[in-house]
């Protein structure tokens, strides 16, 4: 270190680039814009949507064109392996798992999709009251949360639809129950931040009621997260919605979803196994591309949000 | 531990008891509202069922029927199971079940955050590899195949037709048949173990304290194990608990496909019976569970990282 010099040869000039410092300026581009470029930049997402779209183009055509009927039961024709008139077989009782397979996918995100709304609806009120108005309202509305949200979702499930009978609308009405937690949290999260920012002062200022504060001023800055909420949680209810099939809490036959179909398929698995691995990978399937758009949006719509 | 963290712990353990106490309550209503009895209906007379209604106290009114099981309950007695195991002790049964259940629970967490782990550090290390993209795949599979998916396609695929291992649980020989239950429920740890060690193992790699420790020369080895991977497990530990409550609620449905005699599937086979202690019981246990590991998680954040501290208001 002692005897340590520069020789000349140790700098090099760079040339003269006057244009060294010069800031460049990426051109404004209105938000959702630039949502969306970087949201068909990530492959998977990209794939996930494409994937979801063949569903559900495939779940609203398929039941209406098919030569076969998803409820038929015609014994002469059961437990037949895939061929050319049935794609993907038909099961114990001569249905056609194809047919069914499309029928169930329908009623799945059927389910998924109105219980996600619903937990948008009950969850984004119940944050907004409780994180806006505070103090005691607060304290009362956590506590209620709280204690619902305490007992493990799949035995409150569990519960509920052994309670009301299984049909299209209790399982509903059970998954919305269970799932507007989390959105009212990430609601209340949100408005907590929010209620002290300038414009929100402003507003109230200028003589804004509470209901025109929350709804136009809180509501907007909040669609982001929700968005991302609601795709995270599709994937969820349809989830829940066979694990009730498989405990036998699922809907009446002969309606078909994915968990039923799953389900069916599980009971004759060892003999007839494409009556299983067929609705279960048509299930991860689903699954698996809601959670990649998920993703996408997330990185795409809320850049600050951690990876968890 | 200073007197404001006590205040804290005994706070926390005053609202527990109080979620616990309405949880019970809201349970025993709704198991009393469940349509059918836990009697043979069609084939006992009215006299009969009069008999075994006495025999059990049904006949009682509700508010006096709680107050008795309360009282039971304080002293560890939960009632006797009413026609799946006619008239044992649901203390007896829990206890075999739990077992099983908390077993499979806590080999399956340990087993996939292992894996989990391993897998995240090397994706984090060399980050945009073939081995980034295996653990990214896994991870968003493992997250997004239901459990039960797993465990058939497991049963089917390594029990049946390659014969690796047995398909049922049987307690004659609880090693071998227990392998695919405990790889199907592990499969959503690893996923979430992986994920999580990557993104901080990323972000620890990141860091200036790492390009400190680079600058002032340290080698590859002292680098990684020292210095990198310490500061990425610890924050792991904190999203286990989550995980393990997830687990223990997943397995009703692999023990139904494995056959394994857990509280899970005790659960689904008391509802099915109308057996109503059972249920009780069963549910409740769920939920003790759930708000005790919440409550241990909440208490080890301050005493793992010592960066999060309790907010005052609480």
């Amino acid at each position: 270190m002692d005897k340590f010099e520069f020789l000349p040869d140790d700098f090099e000039f760079v040339g003269e680039k006057q244009d060294i410092t010069k800031d460049v300026v990426a051109p404004a581009k209105p938000f959702w814009k630039d949502a969306l470029g970087r949201f068909f930049k990530n492959k998977g997402s990209v794939i996930g949507l494409v994937i979801i779209a063949i569903y559900v183009i495939l779940a609203i055509i398929v039941p209406i064109i098919s030569q076969w009927n998803y409820a038929e039961i015609n014994t002469s024709l059961s437990n037949i392996s895939p061929n050319g008139t049935h794609i993907f077989g038909t099961d114990n009782y001569g249905r056609d798992i194809f047919v069914r397979l499309w029928r169930g996918t329908r009623v799945s995100l059927f389910i998924a999709v109105v219980a996600v709304v619903i937990d948008v609806f009950v969850g984004v009120t119940y944050g907004m009251i409780s994180g806006y108005f505070g103090g005691k309202v607060d304290n009362i509305l956590q506590r209620f949360q709280e204690i619902v949200n305490s007992i493990p979702t799949l035995v409150v499930l569990t519960l509920l639809l052994t309670v009301m009978k299984p049909s299209l609308t209790t399982i509903i009405i059970a998954l919305a129950f269970t799932e507007w937690i989390p959105m009212s949290r990430i609601t209340r999260a949100q408005v907590l931040k929010i209620k002290e920012d300038e414009f929100v002062l402003a507003s109230r200022t200028l003589g804004a009621s509470s209901f025109f504060i929350i709804f136009k001023e809180i509501l907007p800055n909040i669609v982001n997260q929700l968005i991302i909420m609601c795709m995270m949680t599709i994937p969820n209810a349809i989830f829940y919605e066979a694990y009730l099939s498989f405990v036998g809490l699922g809907l009446p036959i002969p309606e078909a979803s994915l968990g039923t179909l799953v389900n069916d398929g599980s009971k004759f698995f060892l003999v007839y196994a494409y009556q299983m691995i067929i609705p279960s990978i048509a299930l991860a399937l689903l699954m698996l591309s809601f959670n990649l758009v998920a993703d996408g949006l997330r990185d795409a719509l809320d850049p600050t949000m951690k990876e968890m | 531990m200073d007197k404001s963290m006590l205040k804290y712990i005994l706070k926390r353990v005053l609202i527990s008891l109080i979620t616990l106490f309405i949880i019970l309550t809201v349970l025993f209503i709704m198991i009393k509202s469940l349509p059918g009895s836990p009697f043979n209906i069609e084939k006992m007379s009215d006299a009969q069922i009069a008999v075994a209604n006495a025999k059990y106290g049904l006949d009682k009114p509700m508010l006096v029927q709680y107050g008795m099981y309360l009282k039971g309950m304080i002293t560890g007695d939960y009632g006797v199971s009413y026609n799946l195991y006619k008239d044992v002790e649901v203390s007896a049964l829990m206890g075999n079940a739990i077992q099983i259940s908390f077993m499979f629970g806590i080999v399956a967490t340990i087993f996939g955050t292992l894996i989990g782990m391993l897998l995240g550090v090397v994706a984090g290390l060399k980050k945009n590899t073939i081995w980034d993209t295996l653990t990214t795949i896994i991870s968003v599979l493992g997250v997004s195949v239901p459990s039960f998916v797993f465990a058939l396609l497991a049963v089917y695929f390594l029990g049946y037709k390659l014969q690796l291992f047995p398909l049922q649980y049987s307690t004659r020989d609880p090693i071998s048949t227990s392998v695919l239950p405990i790889l199907a429920l592990s499969m959503s740890v690893i996923a979430n173990v992986a994920r999580f060690t990557r993104t901080e193992m990323i972000s620890v790699l990141n860091s200036e304290y790492m390009t400190l420790a680079k600058a002032k020369g340290l080698d590859g080895k002292t680098l990684i194990f020292k210095h990198a991977l310490r500061n990425s497990l610890i924050p792991v530990i904190t999203i286990l608990g989550p995980i393990l409550v997830n687990l223990m609620t997943g397995t009703m449905v692999v023990e139904q496909i494995c056959g394994v005699p857990g509280l899970g599937s005790l659960l689904i086979k008391g509802i099915a019976a109308n057996d109503y202690n059972v249920v009780l019981a069963c549910a409740f246990l769920y939920a003790v569970m759930y708000v005790v590991i919440v409550f241990i998680i909440d208490l080890s954040y301050g005493f793992i990282d010592p960066r999060i501290r309790l907010g005052k208001g609480d």
